[in-house]
């Protein structure tokens, strides 16, 4: 008969291939599904998963995409590494944006190189403000992260809503709930000449680094990794459980706050009612498809960047709907976690008594 | 407790030829015994001899490989802990299956295998404390109930289903003496109404003052079986241990040192949500001594550790001193920076990390009087060469420093622990239950190395439950109870009745009054 | 203010608690027995639009509620095959299943858009159900008197009945339980599958009792405060009714706000009420509390592995 075997280290090969067997798997169960419920399921899939990357004039796009999932998700995995459950990314994205917006809109009339770097500032610390909250609420009264952080995000969207179609709305814009354009002082420069890649790509990349270094050589990321694993053993260790949850909420935050800053000088410009897309949850499946680690979230990155991109591909080619792009994201998460035990157990023959 | 026995009556229980084997262990080999109605039979063996897994194959948890197991005379297969307790068969486990923020008839009721009525329970468990006089209020929550009561619970549980062998798995390793006398005074009743006992333990007085008969254990193998009250200690001893017995050796006799560590007037409200206050606690401890803290499990000693360490501060800087200097307000970073080192009880999630590797366990406690992390910046050379000079020094067996913590055994990791605090050459080392759940050769090796560092001049506290191993250990001797510490006495004053009268304390005089009233 | 309006305005309080309710009482069996299942938000949803869908093709109610609670039920088993059975962090299984819910819903229901079915209808005949008074007690649907009555029959249970000791014991101590023969993981499943009925109805009740209709995330975040209400119900089912009602109140409130077109505060102020008072009581909650310690189960949230 076969039993589960825990394993008495986790396996290595294991925890590096569980996402490509994660990967596989969602796929083969997209296509049953989608071919089941009517659609052409084989070339969803493709759409999906395989056109973008196949396709050189995608990878913009995906780059573009992926800058702000790398980051949040940097500063997510980090928190989940020392048990810090900050599932509000999104919020704190909308609030860095809104942060480095009131500095754009303070100093549109004004020209000066100094300028994005107040934006970039303002929207680190709107981020980190908004993470402070419920960073506060944990260590000084222990409730729980996971539920504040997430209704602040609902709040954070609705102060974004007020600010659009109220006070900040944009005098000259025909009465469109959306704010100002950014000038030219105010806007990310692109790094290739005409494309769309800007500066977020290489600075996202430039923190995975940073953060792998701060994770594995840093008695910081030793203090992260202890706190999560045996919170005993790092108080025992003189690591204090409050200074780390303050550390990782506020980085996390801040890492959000200046993913929205990006997006909103980049790509959109100004901000609008539409610019809450969810990039702060999907970071929390890139997170995990990047086992928490700082490299491999740079790879979970570009495959959920090209799952958005594949998405919209398959919305014209076998005319999927925008939703089923979010379905094959939460599919591949329950994937990853189904496979993750593999990781921590094996499957053998049990072994007869005798 | 002495019953007739007649020739022509089939024993209660009998085991012929039981073997069991696990993955690279035989655990029982041609295990033999019988046990009399109303027989009081000891099984005795050190820790790792197979008792347990010979409880656990006659209560049903496992299964014999081979052997036949007879019940009144007829063979009988015993495929579960609900087939053994139909039988007749009771189990008091060494750690309790309780639930702490339940009552105590919840819980009785969650350890029978039937629904009963609430009320009618009630009333057969009054009849049993009656009959008994076994003090226990059925609606108190269990998290507020001492050890000893804990216990009662499980006997209960066990007497509701009129059990006719109750199989009692290290019961006094967490009682004081005089819980003790009162738990033997139950069993002795309870075999007087024909129930046999089954009697697990490695402690040879308590083995002759209850047991009618004995089977010794040693590496899954029956050694012995003999009449306790006839045979020595001494052989009993040794026919357990397999060896002679062995001393640790002490240097020549020490003259008092300086005093490294002085502890005044330390108060601290218990870890929530069950913990025990600390009250006032005092003492020092000198260069060169062992200091003993005596005390049963739950009397304020895992709040001790976690005060000394550092893990949790004191109201004000002098209620704890270190070579002098008051310390009482800095982290735990901080104290060891200053030459104090703790050994926690909990091995695995307190004192290591169990997902850690073994050098990675070393940068744990060990950076603050290492250069293991020099400007925030850990350096991988200086841990890997730390982890393997203690893993060499201490005789850890394992694969190497990047083992994980959890996959050696118990011995080793505490080896390993105790090399990583006694490698920084500590001023004061504080350990709590330093050989709990460790083989015996290990225990040995880690007394040895207690003794050594205070007669290199270091102060050490041992914290233990363990009093055999107190008294071969410490110099002077103290006893924790309720969150208050005894005046310390020198080891060769004390008699084992005044130290269990100590560990007693207030609780024990409190609950013989309480017996006397009901 | 008139009689009339203050019967109607009760009557949306009922209506705003009912799903909070339901879904909340679910989560609290399944804590109780030491599930933390953070995927409500994701089962609602699956209710809602499974219930939308049967209901809107069949044209039967009672279908739609029976297909609601199968897809609540469906959808929390998911949870527990990887929470339970290959247990997998509670956490992010939950959070997966909500992202799962919105998707699937979002797909589902992406041909029901704008489409509206039959309001779920009083139970008691018209003479009672439209009294001018007595509607309050005598006109509402069937799901309010079911969920008032589990709220009885879920308190009940934990307290007076062995399989409720059992629950609670497995969400004390699961290793102590499963020694005792237990079975843990079985319990758990059990508990958790009655979560998701109870969150597939609550769904349901948005899209075919509240809106009547069927719009993309109708249930706008409801899953997250049936949790925030499980905390503040100290994991007691009679606190639990108080503070669904009360945040049927702050709901009802923000209704009335809209309607009567309030001018100084922004609707986007309103809109943020409840999630606002969700952690405004979460704190209050932990402020209140005298030791280190809420009252939930110790196992809340821990995997178990039998061996």
């Amino acid at each position: 008969m076969l039993e589960w075997r825990r394993r008495r280290e986790p396996s290595l090969p294991m925890l590096v291939l569980s996402p490509l067997i994660a990967i596989g798997l969602t796929m083969l169960t997209g296509m049953i599904v989608f071919t089941a419920i009517g659609y052409d399921g084989f070339h969803a899939v493709e759409s999906i998963f395989l056109t973008p990357f196949l396709e050189p004039q995608r990878w913009a796009d995906i780059g573009v995409k992926g800058a702000p999932l790398v980051m949040i998700a940097l500063g997510l995995a980090i928190g989940f590494r020392a048990n810090v459950w900050n599932i509000g990314a999104e919020g704190q994205y909308v609030m860095g944006a809104i942060a480095g917006t009131g500095v754009a809109l303070l100093t549109y009339d004004m020209t000066g190189w100094w300028i994005l770097p107040a934006m970039v500032l303002a929207g680190i610390l709107g981020g980190m403000a908004w993470a402070a909250i419920p960073a506060l609420l944990r260590v000084k009264l222990q409730v729980s992260e996971i539920l504040t952080s997430l209704m602040l995000t609902y709040v954070a969207v609705q102060f974004l809503y007020f600010l659009v179609r109220g006070p900040w709305k944009d005098p000259g814009g025909f009465n469109f709930p959306q704010t100002r354009m950014f000038t030219a002082d105010q806007t990310l420069p692109t790094v290739i000449e005409g494309s769309l890649v800007h500066l977020g790509i290489p600075v996202a990349l430039l923190l995975a680094v940073v953060a792998w270094l701060l994770m594995e050589k840093t008695t910081a990321g030793y203090a992260v990794k202890v706190v999560g694993l045996a919170p005993a053993a790092a108080r025992h260790g003189g690591f204090s459980a409050a200074r780390t949850t303050w550390a990782t909420m506020l980085l996390s935050g801040g890492l959000a706050g200046l993913a929205g800053l990006f997006e909103a000088a980049g790509p959109f410009g100004q901000l609008t009612p539409q610019f809450p897309v969810g990039y702060g949850f999907t970071a929390i499946i890139v997170a995990f498809l990047g086992r928490l680690h700082p490299l491999g979230i740079v790879f979970g990155g570009i495959v959920l960047a090209g799952t958005y991109v594949g998405g919209e591909i398959a919305q014209s080619t076998v005319r999927l709907p925008q939703a089923a792009t979010g379905l094959f994201q939460a599919m591949l998460l329950f994937m990853l976690l189904a496979i993750d035990v593999l990781v921590r157990w094996q499957i053998g023959w049990k072994r007869r008594a005798a | 407790m002495n019953q007739p026995r007649e020739q022509d009556v089939p024993p209660r229980l009998a085991l012929a030829h039981i073997s069991k084997s696990f993955p690279g262990v035989k655990a029982n080999e041609d295990i033999s015994l019988s046990v009399a109605p109303g027989e009081i039979h000891a099984l005795l063996g050190e820790n790792g001899a197979g008792k347990s897994t010979l409880v656990k194959i006659i209560y049903g948890v496992q299964q014999a490989d081979e052997g036949t197991i007879s019940w009144n005379g007829s063979p009988v297969a015993i495929p579960s802990p609900k087939a053994a307790r139909k039988l007749g068969i009771g189990m008091v486990f060494q750690h309790f299956s309780l639930f702490d923020a339940m009552t105590v008839i919840e819980n009785i009721a969650l350890g029978l295998d039937e629904a009963v009525d609430r009320e009618e329970l009630k009333s057969q468990v009054a009849a049993i404390l009656q009959s008994y006089s076994l003090p226990l209020d059925p609606e108190r929550e269990v998290h507020t109930l001492s050890v000893g009561e804990r216990q009662r619970i499980e006997i209960v549980r066990c007497l509701l289903q009129k059990p006719k062998l109750l199989i009692m798995d290290e019961p006094t390793s967490v009682l004081t003496p005089q819980e003790v006398e009162r738990l033997f005074a139950t069993l002795r009743q309870i075999a007087a109404e024909g129930c046999s006992i089954l009697y697990i333990s490695h402690k040879l007085h308590e083995i002759k003052a209850l047991c009618d008969s004995a089977t010794i254990l040693r590496g899954g193998r029956v050694v012995a079986t003999c009449d306790p009250k006839v045979e020595t200690t001494r052989r009993m001893a040794e026919l357990m241990i397999g060896a002679e017995l062995r001393k640790i050796e002490h240097g020549q006799t020490k003259e008092a040192g300086a005093v490294r560590l002085a502890v005044s007037g330390l108060s601290l409200p218990g870890e929530p949500p069950f913990g025990t206050d600390l009250k006032g606690v005092s003492f020092e401890a000198r260069a060169g001594e062992i200091l003993g803290i005596a005390g049963v499990a739950g009397n304020g000693q895992a709040e001790l550790l976690t005060a000394l360490s550092g893990e949790r501060l004191a109201a004000a800087p002098e209620a704890i001193r270190l070579d002098g200097r008051a310390v009482g307000l800095e982290g735990a970073g901080a104290r060891r920076a200053l030459g104090l080192s703790c050994v926690p009880e909990e091995r695995n999630g307190h004192a290591a990390v169990p997902d850690f590797s073994l050098a990675d366990n070393g940068v744990l406690t060990a950076r603050h009087r290492l250069p293991l992390a020099p400007h925030g910046f850990i350096s991988r050379g200086a841990v890997s060469r730390f982890a393997d000079s203690v893993i060499k020094l201490f005789d850890v067996r394992t694969t190497g420093n990047g083992a994980l913590a959890r996959s050696l055994s118990g011995g080793n990791l505490q080896k390993f622990i105790m090399g990583r605090e006694i490698g920084q050459q500590p001023a004061v080392l504080v350990v709590s239950q330093p050989t709990w759940g460790v083989d015996a050769g290990a225990a040995a090796a880690i007394r040895q190395e207690l003794v050594d560092l205070a007669a290199k001049g270091s102060a050490v506290v041992v914290i233990s439950q363990d009093l055999d191993e107190l008294l071969e250990l410490a110099d002077r001797l103290c006893v924790i109870n309720e969150g208050r510490l005894s005046a310390p006495r020198p080891v060769a004053s004390l008699g084992i009745d005044e130290i269990g009268l100590m560990m007693g304390g207030i609780h024990g005089a409190g609950e013989q009054v309480g017996a006397a009233h009901a | 203010m008139t009689t009339a309006m203050l019967v109607s305005i009760i009557m949306t309080l009922i209506a705003a608690s009912t799903p909070l309710l339901l879904a909340s009482l679910g989560e609290l069996v399944a804590e109780k027995s030491g599930v933390l299942n953070l995927g409500v938000e994701g089962m609602m949803l699956c209710g809602a639009v499974a219930g939308f869908a049967v209901a809107f093709s069949s044209g039967s109610m009672a279908l739609g509620l029976l297909a609601a609670i199968l897809a609540g039920v469906a959808a929390a088993m998911v949870f527990a095959v990887l929470a339970l059975s290959l247990t997998a962090n509670q956490v992010a299984t939950g959070l997966a299943l909500t992202i799962f819910g919105i998707g699937a819903s979002s797909l589902i229901g992406a041909g029901f858009v704008g489409r509206t079915v039959q309001r779920l209808g009083p139970i008691f005949p018209a003479a009672l159900s439209e009294h001018p008074v007595l509607r309050i007690v005598f006109g509402q649907d069937v799901v309010v008197y079911l969920s008032l009555a589990l709220v009885a029959g879920v308190s009940y249970f934990l307290r007076r009945t062995r399989a409720g000791l059992i629950l609670r014991a497995v969400g004390e101590n699961d290793a102590s339980a499963h020694a005792i023969g237990y079975p843990v993981v079985a319990i758990r499943y059990a508990a958790v599958a009655f979560g998701g009925a109870l969150a597939g109805l609550g769904g349901a009740y948005f899209s075919l009792a509240l809106t009547p209709m069927w719009a993309e995330r109708l249930t706008a975040g409801r899953g997250w405060i049936a949790l925030a209400l499980v905390v503040f119900s100290a994991w007691k089912p009679g606190r639990l009714l108080l503070g669904a009602y009360l945040f049927g109140a702050v709901m009802t409130l923000e209704l009335q706000a809209k309607a009567a077109g309030v001018s100084w505060l922004a609707p986007e102020v309103l809109a943020m009420a409840p999630y606002l008072a969700t952690i405004a009581v979460l704190t209050m909650m932990s402020l209140g509390r005298k030791t280190g310690r809420l009252d939930a189960p110790a196992c809340l949230g821990k995997p178990f592995t039998a061996s």
